[in-house]
């Protein structure tokens, strides 16, 4: 515990800033993630254990892509459709097999995903740790604000995120689409008396959730490496932040994923041991004084 | 002591019944080594020992009350841990310090359990997990007392008890075995009991059970607080076995170990998890041998079993013949 260094960088802007501009990112990324976890769970009450392999595979996949084309906004368009793409094939092929089961079944059917997608990985793109590395048009000085280094891509990659924020949010309150999704969460089998396809519903929701996945895993690439077994961390992070929020809510998943950005973003200053440990007490403490989380219908 | 009257007579036999059983068991597995010695199988069935109590107290949870920890690893962790350091840094005897690692374990596992047990199920399976990795994360920076990630080693010293040497394998194979046949009897006595009973209550019909006058938490607590003793159990055996303890003992991925031999062997038979774990062990040391992508055909069986057989092997058996093994 060094409290000493939290107080001295708390009074410097330059500490501050910094900080404040990693915890956004991890915030916003992590955000990207529990998003579709959230919007998941909301709509077919089913916990998906699989997502941080779709976060694992959009970050490879950009990898790949990136060799390929040489262009990294194709990449991470790649990354994420692909993800959008595999989303639904994993909701059609397994995980509508398991609607109505109990919660175990529903876990063992993503966790056997989670296992075998590692391997998958391991075979074809090695057990090795990949660097992407920034990309030429991100490789210029960093921005400097209040002595505070800001390295250009991760102004951006906040800005994609927030841009994801808003057009979720609006698109879950004011479209058509929005409106079914946000009835379905509440009963999906009354919106499909009301002539609803709903399978094609949760494939769309699936899609979006596997999307931002892959989305956050290619945006995250060049940032951090690439390994198998990337996506547990940001696996347990993201339900940390959808537990915080409130199970099914996006609002919730945002405030979560910035409190746990900054508690990580300021915590390796103070507490560099035990900033997850941090975490845990902070999720842990929020459950006993709001059960549901911050934004969530009490059950 | 006075007559029992019959009806107890008759609801004491199937207790009888599975002491005679757990007997037998023991006597088999004391006794094949005598006839052929095998290390390979020894090795097994010591590691089979702690992972099945570990297993079946989760199951006393999962399938007899219906709550879904992720977090079971914690106490599993705590045993081997707690275990381990009180052999290295006292001189306690080995059943002293495996007594008070039990002791240590239910004491954290029923201050844990009091703050989880009254979530709702979703959250209630996030918070252990939470605690989980809060206490797993408390080991890897803790390292003064931990050896951090490095984990507790330069053994365990080998004390002698009741003139079993554990350095010897085969002492270590008995006194496991005789550990996880006793535990494993001592839950199925708590799991046909009425406090058993009262469990199954809970998961099939929680409002009914309380409105008969049952409180849901203080018995789902003593359901978590058993089977984290339990579990810590398991952990001193493991601990035995690894000659000290290492932080994946008590991490996520040993968690859902036990998940799955609960699911593979089946949830609504007693010996289901115990099956689960020998399994998932046999599995393991047949599949290494072959290939390093163990969680690739890992994962393959377990969806297998979700998508196909939709429960565990025993539970299936039970479905499949009528009237058939319990």
């Amino acid at each position: 515990m060094d409290l000493d260094a939290l107080g001295a960088c708390l009074t410097t802007p330059a500490c501050v800033v910094t900080q404040t501009t990693s915890g956004l990112i991890v915030g916003m990324l992590l955000f990207l993630v529990a998003a579709g976890v959230t919007l998941i769970f909301g709509v077919l009450k089913i916990v998906n254990f699989a997502h941080g392999t779709f976060y694992m595979l959009g970050g490879y996949i950009a990898y790949t892509a990136l060799g390929a084309t040489d262009s990294y906004a194709l990449a991470v368009l790649s990354g994420a459709l692909a993800m959008a793409l595999f989303g639904v094939v994993f909701e059609r092929a397994l995980i509508s097999r398991v609607y109505g089961s109990n919660v175990l079944m529903q876990l063992l059917v993503c966790y056997a995903v989670v296992l075998i997608f590692d391997d998958v990985v391991k075979i074809v793109w090695g057990p090795e740790f990949h660097a992407m590395g920034m990309p030429p048009a991100f490789q210029v000085p960093p921005l400097f604000i209040a002595g505070g280094v800001v390295p250009p891509f991760y102004a951006v990659l906040i800005g994609i995120a927030a841009l994801i924020a808003i057009v979720l949010g609006l698109g879950l309150s004011m479209t058509r689409l929005g409106k079914t999704v946000r009835a379905a969460a509440i009963n999906s089998q009354m919106v499909s008396a009301l002539g609803v396809n709903t399978t094609l519903l949760f494939a769309i929701v699936f899609a979006v959730g596997g999307g931002l996945a892959g989305l956050a895993g290619a945006l995250a690439a060049p940032v951090r490496s690439l390994s198998p077994g990337m996506g547990f961390s940001v696996l347990i992070e993201s339900f940390i932040v959808t537990v915080i929020g409130g199970m099914g809510s996006i609002l919730g998943a945002l405030v979560a994923a910035l409190l746990i950005g900054m508690v990580r973003g300021f915590g390796t200053i103070g507490f560099p041991q035990f900033t997850d440990g941090l975490i845990y007490i902070v999720m842990i403490a929020i459950l006993l004084l709001r059960p549901q989380g911050l934004f969530g219908r009490p059950s | 002591m006075k007559a029992r009257p019959p009806s107890t007579a008759i609801k004491a036999r199937p207790a009888l019944r599975d002491t005679a059983i757990a007997a037998v068991a023991l006597i088999v597995v004391l006794a094949i080594p005598l006839v052929h010695r095998s290390p390979a199988f020894e090795d097994f069935i010591i590691r089979l020992s702690a992972m099945a109590l570990f297993a079946t107290s989760l199951n006393l949870m999962v399938g007899n009350t219906g709550m879904v920890s992720f977090g079971h690893g914690m106490f599993y962790g705590l045993g081997a841990y707690a275990f381990a350091l009180m052999m290295q840094m006292t001189n306690l005897s080995l059943p002293v310090a495996a007594v008070l690692a039990v002791m240590i374990t239910t004491v954290v596992a029923f201050c844990v359990g009091a703050i989880c047990v009254r979530l709702s199920s979703d959250y209630f399976a996030f918070v252990t997990l939470a605690f989980q990795m809060l206490f797993y994360s408390i080991i890897i920076s803790w390292q003064s007392l931990t050896g951090g990630d490095q984990g507790l080693r330069g053994g365990l010293p080998r004390r002698e008890i009741f003139g079993f040497e554990l350095a010897s394998q085969l002492h270590l194979y008995q006194f496991c075995a005789i550990v996880a046949v006793l535990g494993l009897l001592a839950l199925r006595h708590i799991s046909e009991s009425p406090f058993g009973q009262t469990l199954r209550m809970i998961r099939d019909n929680e409002s009914r059970a309380s409105f008969l006058g049952i409180v849901l938490w203080r018995a789902r607590l003593s359901a978590f607080t058993i089977a984290g003793a339990f579990a810590g159990l398991g952990g001193v055996l493991a601990a035995l076995f690894v000659s000290g303890a290492y932080p994946e003992l008590a991490d996520w991925p040993n968690s859902g170990q036990a998940i799955f031999a609960v699911m593979l062997g089946g949830i609504n038979s007693f010996l289901g998890p115990a099956l689960g774990a020998a399994i998932l062990l046999a599995l393991n040391d047949v599949v290494t041998r072959f290939t390093e992508y163990y969680g690739l055909v890992l994962g393959l069986v377990i969806l297998a079993f979700a998508v196909v057989l939709r429960r565990g092997v025993l539970d299936f058996l039970k479905l499949a013949l009528p009237r058939g093994p319990r």
